[in-house]
């Protein structure tokens, strides 16, 4: 009878055991960012990095909708009412006192008004948002080319990539206010759909998403396209900015190429 | 395919009774098996994980928020007074609590899209679980490709594609499976080939093509997916669809196994050998 009972408790402790460490809860580790195994898996993002690089040529273009599939309004995500005081004060001047400053490896550091970056020849593409989070939406886009930008501020030789650095708290981290931020290469920066975008479905681009400037980089997903854009840095070098990662959720373990 | 004669099989102590071992499965053969059953768990969960992120099907190019396009859809929502997890298909609702939109975590019930024994990780992480998928896709392929190469050149690729006089031979195949009545002969037969051939060229293929569709680089350089597929959101659909029809196909292959005589199949994919049934002497 006692020798019952054991296995009995034993075969419960096991069925416990078995719900509460199931078989996924095993690969649960995988979700640290430091571990072994994890910088393996992560191998894979930058094999994908290269081989997108080596299959797409500068010019290939995203595909672009006519008028009849925009359907909807553009949606909103991520930030979509920053509060940080100096936004606020330039938005409540209609982003008059705005300037672009674009800094780094460049020749001459430049700084634009909004109405300069308007002024400029402009591009409108109506293309599909893809999310990470697996959605799509359909809209219009009007801005200058982030190339024509780039091309006034003379770009060093040196230089790799271009860092968007954003209004926007994310979240408040132990040091303080975590602002978004991000980064894309310069093959990215300097593709003809990649554009400052100011404008959003013939309107001006609302609050909501991104306004004064957002960028749009239509080869890669939602996140890498940075909103509420203050100023621009172009480097040869990453690690400088935030935890390294090139981007506030590159910090969190997402992958900076997101071209999938 | 090798066969030991008898006074080999004797020298080899094996038991008497059953028919000829035979050298079934090659190296080749029964390494891209494990690395896809590996690759293919990992990825199903990893999958699942991702879906989580944003619990929808779509048809089209994009997600109806300002209009309907929504066929298949799992949340949480408020109903008398109490949360219940709610699966809505092609517009019809199901209370899925405890399984879908509602499930259980610690003690009690959190608004997740499936439970934590479905994901990998357990919990709710997006990025980790990007990281696993892709990586597991790479080596599917990898695998996939080793396989096609190395089946070409030993013959299994012929061994896997049926005949078209095997193709006659459906109806009576298809009776004698419903009848669990096996032939073990060392060879496979039309529906285990129909079976496999279409996992490896239909929806493993279907698997990949539909998720190289989602990304937005891929498709700027073959924008021809978006039309093949009917756009990016319907290639999700189906990328979906499609993971359930492996499924399927993982719970029948096991099924079969299990009926065909489950230590014989697994020597044969892991050590090769495999014992057919004995022919019956005049």
């Amino acid at each position: 009878m006692t020798r019952l009972a054991l296995s009995r408790r034993r075969f419960l402790t096991g069925a416990a055991l078995a719900s509460t460490a199931t078989l996924a809860g095993c690969f649960d580790p995988l979700g640290d960012r430091d571990s072994t195994v994890r910088n393996v898996l992560e191998t894979a993002n930058s094999l994908t990095y290269r081989a997108q690089r080596l299959l797409l040529g500068s010019d290939d273009l995203a595909r672009e909708y006519s008028e009849s599939e925009i359907r909807q309004p553009q949606r909103p995500n991520g930030s979509t009412n920053p509060r940080d005081a100096d936004y606020l004060a330039l938005a409540n001047q209609n982003f008059a006192p705005y300037r672009l400053k674009i800094s780094g490896l460049v020749e001459t550091p430049v700084e634009f008004s909004l109405d300069e970056i308007r002024a400029m020849p402009s591009r409108t593409q109506i293309t599909r948002h893809d999310c990470v989070e697996g959605w799509s939406c359909i809209a219009k886009w009007t801005g200058a080319p982030l190339a024509s930008l780039l091309q006034q501020a003379k770009v060093k030789p040196a230089a790799r990539f271009v860092l968007f650095e954003c209004f926007d708290t994310v979240e408040n981290g132990f040091s303080g206010p975590i602002k978004y931020y991000e980064s894309i290469d310069l093959r990215d920066a300097l593709h003809p759909q990649t554009i400052l975008a100011y404008g959003l479905n013939g309107d001006v681009l609302p609050v909501a998403n991104g306004s004064p400037l957002r960028v749009r980089v239509e080869r890669q997903l939602g996140y890498k396209m940075a909103k509420y854009i203050r100023s621009l840095v172009v480097t040869d070098d990453l690690h400088g900015h935030g935890d390294g990662g090139g981007g506030y959720w590159e910090d969190r373990g997402y992958e900076w190429f997101a071209g999938i | 395919m090798v066969t030991l004669t008898e006074a080999e099989a004797s020298e080899n102590n094996l038991p008497k009774g059953g028919g000829a071992l035979v050298y079934r499965q090659r190296l080749a053969t029964r390494l891209t098996h494990w690395l896809w059953a590996i690759s293919l768990f990992f990825m199903l969960l990893s999958g699942l994980q991702i879906f989580m992120a944003r619990p929808d099907l779509y048809i089209g190019q994009q997600s109806g928020f300002g209009f309907d396009n929504t066929v298949l859809s799992i949340g949480a929502r408020q109903v008398d007074g109490e949360m219940q997890g709610v699966t809505t298909l092609f517009g019809t609702s199901f209370d899925t609590t405890g399984w879908l939109g509602l499930v259980p975590q610690g003690d009690g019930l959190a608004r997740k899209a499936f439970p934590g024994w479905l994901t990998v990780p357990g919990y709710r992480d997006l990025a980790t679980g990007r990281v696993v998928h892709f990586f597991f896709a790479w080596l599917l392929v990898a695998t996939l490709f080793v396989w096609l190469i190395a089946s070409a050149f030993n013959g299994h690729l012929r061994e896997v594609w049926p005949s078209g006089r095997e193709l006659k031979h459906l109806p009576r195949d298809v009776a004698d499976h419903l009848r669990l009545r096996f032939v073990h002969d060392g060879r496979y037969n039309v529906l285990q080939k129909l079976s496999y051939a279409g996992v490896l060229f239909v929806a493993l293929p279907l698997m990949i093509l539909t998720g190289l569709t989602m990304s937005p680089g891929v498709v700027a350089k073959f924008p021809i997916l978006l039309d093949v597929f009917g756009g990016r959101q319907t290639a999700r659909t189906l990328h979906f669809v499609v993971m359930i029809a492996l499924l399927l196909f993982f719970v029948i292959h096991i099924l079969m196994v299990v009926l065909a005589g489950p230590l014989n199949e697994l020597r044969s994919i892991v050590t090769g050998w495999y014992r057919t049934t004995p022919e019956k002497r005049p």
